[in-house]
């Protein structure tokens, strides 16, 4: 019998190796696994390099984990926000790596991973300084980048309700990189906000089919 | 009188037309959202994956798992729908949205737009959506202040700043004028009362050339 779920957030992070490229699901606070996050900085995990569209605010979640100097590295399209106040103080003092990636070509590349591809051809950034260094293809008149797979280790993400088979549904706008995301990592972790039976949500409304799902853990909030 | 930021938002809204979807950027154009002009369906796509965002909810209505490329809450229409980050920015490259409306640091002549970074070393750049958005909608628009707060001109003959993008803005709205990028530069097609062409060009770096049908810009108190 198939169930997806872990007794407790410790049971959901255990296993994360140092070094580990963890991608993490949300858009600021919308869709970000905040109980994950603290389950990860219990669990001792370092040297990480964290993929998030943003790089954490206050001192907890994202930020907690940096803080506490767990992540090597971050790449994210968009770092600074109002109370980025970790982030930007690890960076002045050269104490974080930044990977700057237009957000779509994020969201892009960890789908290439997903996907079985070994990159894409992108217009974004030609001719820009984040496109430096990298191939470039001119097809049917236009200038294209090599972009190339983004994959992740192990992925935190947060869903609104799953299923003992790991199927996904999200809240609102708090969908975000987490379906992506779900299936661009070798180990998927989810907290959903309630387990549901199975069959209980329409499978015309699954957003994300278990076969992306590893382990969940019920966190309702 | 320049125009205030929300008087900018207000008149670039004026060109919306019926059933256009538009990308907001972060910024002045967020305030588009509030000033839109009654009596036509405005679809505004959000990167975050919102297609049909409405206004700012009521102080009881806030959800934090509704929000805007700002971050900040929004509501959604009657008839919107959301999607995953990869949809939304298949929408936003793969020239789906009629438009974006994005902020700037600087305009260049032949349409080069810089947005993303000052190059400050203690000031994290970000980049966000700008280089999809500026690659991938069908026309960009920019709003912007005509000068910085120090009064250094914005619209430049060349970005000083880094490119976001080369030669993709057809369209700028300041708080002194609506100027459009042509082949032959800047052409002005409106501008504020109190000040003449001269004291345009003065806080402008690029040439202006004056369009033959020239007019006011104006704007109600919004």
């Amino acid at each position: 019998m198939i169930d997806k779920r872990v007794k407790s957030l410790a049971d959901a992070v255990a296993g994360i190796k140092d070094g580990a490229v963890v991608l993490t699901g949300g858009f600021g606070g919308a869709g970000s696994p905040e109980a994950l996050y603290g389950a990860l900085l219990e669990q001792g995990a370092k040297d990480l390099t964290i993929v998030n569209n943003n790089a954490g605010t206050g001192r907890t979640g994202l930020a907690g984990l940096m803080d506490a100097g767990r992540v090597r590295k971050i790449i994210c399209s968009f770092p600074r926000s109002a109370g980025s106040v970790v982030f930007e103080e690890l960076y002045k003092e050269g104490k974080i790596e930044l990977e700057l990636v237009p957000q779509g070509i994020l969201s892009e590349r960890m789908r290439c991973a997903a996907a079985g591809l070994g990159g894409f051809l992108s217009p974004v950034g030609v001719g820009t300084r984040l496109a430096e260094g990298k191939e470039e293809r001119e097809i049917d008149g236009r200038r294209y980048v090599l972009e190339k797979p983004l994959r992740g280790d192990v992925a935190l993400l947060k869903a609104d309700r799953g299923d003992r088979w790991g199927n996904l549904i999200y809240n609102k706008s708090a969908r975000n990189f987490n379906p992506t995301m779900a299936q661009a990592a070798a180990l998927s972790i989810v907290q959903i906000r309630q387990f549901c039976e199975l069959g209980e949500i329409d499978p015309e409304h699954i957003i994300t089919p278990g076969i992306f799902v590893d382990r969940m853990v019920v966190v309702p909030v | 009188m320049p125009l205030s930021r929300k008087q900018i938002a207000w008149r670039a809204a004026q060109d919306l037309d019926d059933g256009v979807y538009v990308n907001l950027g972060i910024g002045l154009p967020t305030l588009v959202a509030d000033v839109l002009p009654e009596g036509r369906e405005i679809v505004l796509q959000s990167e975050n994956g919102v297609l049909g965002v409405g206004p700012a909810p009521g102080a009881n209505e806030i959800d934090l798992d509704l929000v805007n490329a700002g971050k900040q809450p929004v509501t959604l229409l009657t008839g919107g729908s959301y999607v995953h980050h990869t949809d939304s920015f298949l929408m936003i490259r793969g020239g789906h949205l009629d438009l974006a409306l994005l902020g700037a640091f600087e305009v260049a002549e032949n349409g080069d737009l810089a947005n993303w970074t000052t190059d400050d070393p203690t000031f994290p750049p970000g980049v966000g959506g700008a280089m999809d958005l500026a690659v991938g909608a069908k026309e960009i628009r920019v709003l912007l202040e005509h000068n910085t707060r120090s009064g250094e001109p914005r619209l430049r003959k060349h970005c000083e700043y880094p490119l976001t993008a080369a030669k993709v803005v057809r369209r700028i709205y300041t708080d002194l004028a609506v100027i459009d990028v042509t082949q032959d530069g800047f052409v002005v097609r409106e501008m504020v009362e109190d000040i003449d062409f001269d004291a345009l060009q003065a806080k402008t770096e690029a040439t202006l050339h004056k369009a033959p049908d020239l007019k006011v810009l104006k704007a109600p108190v919004v």
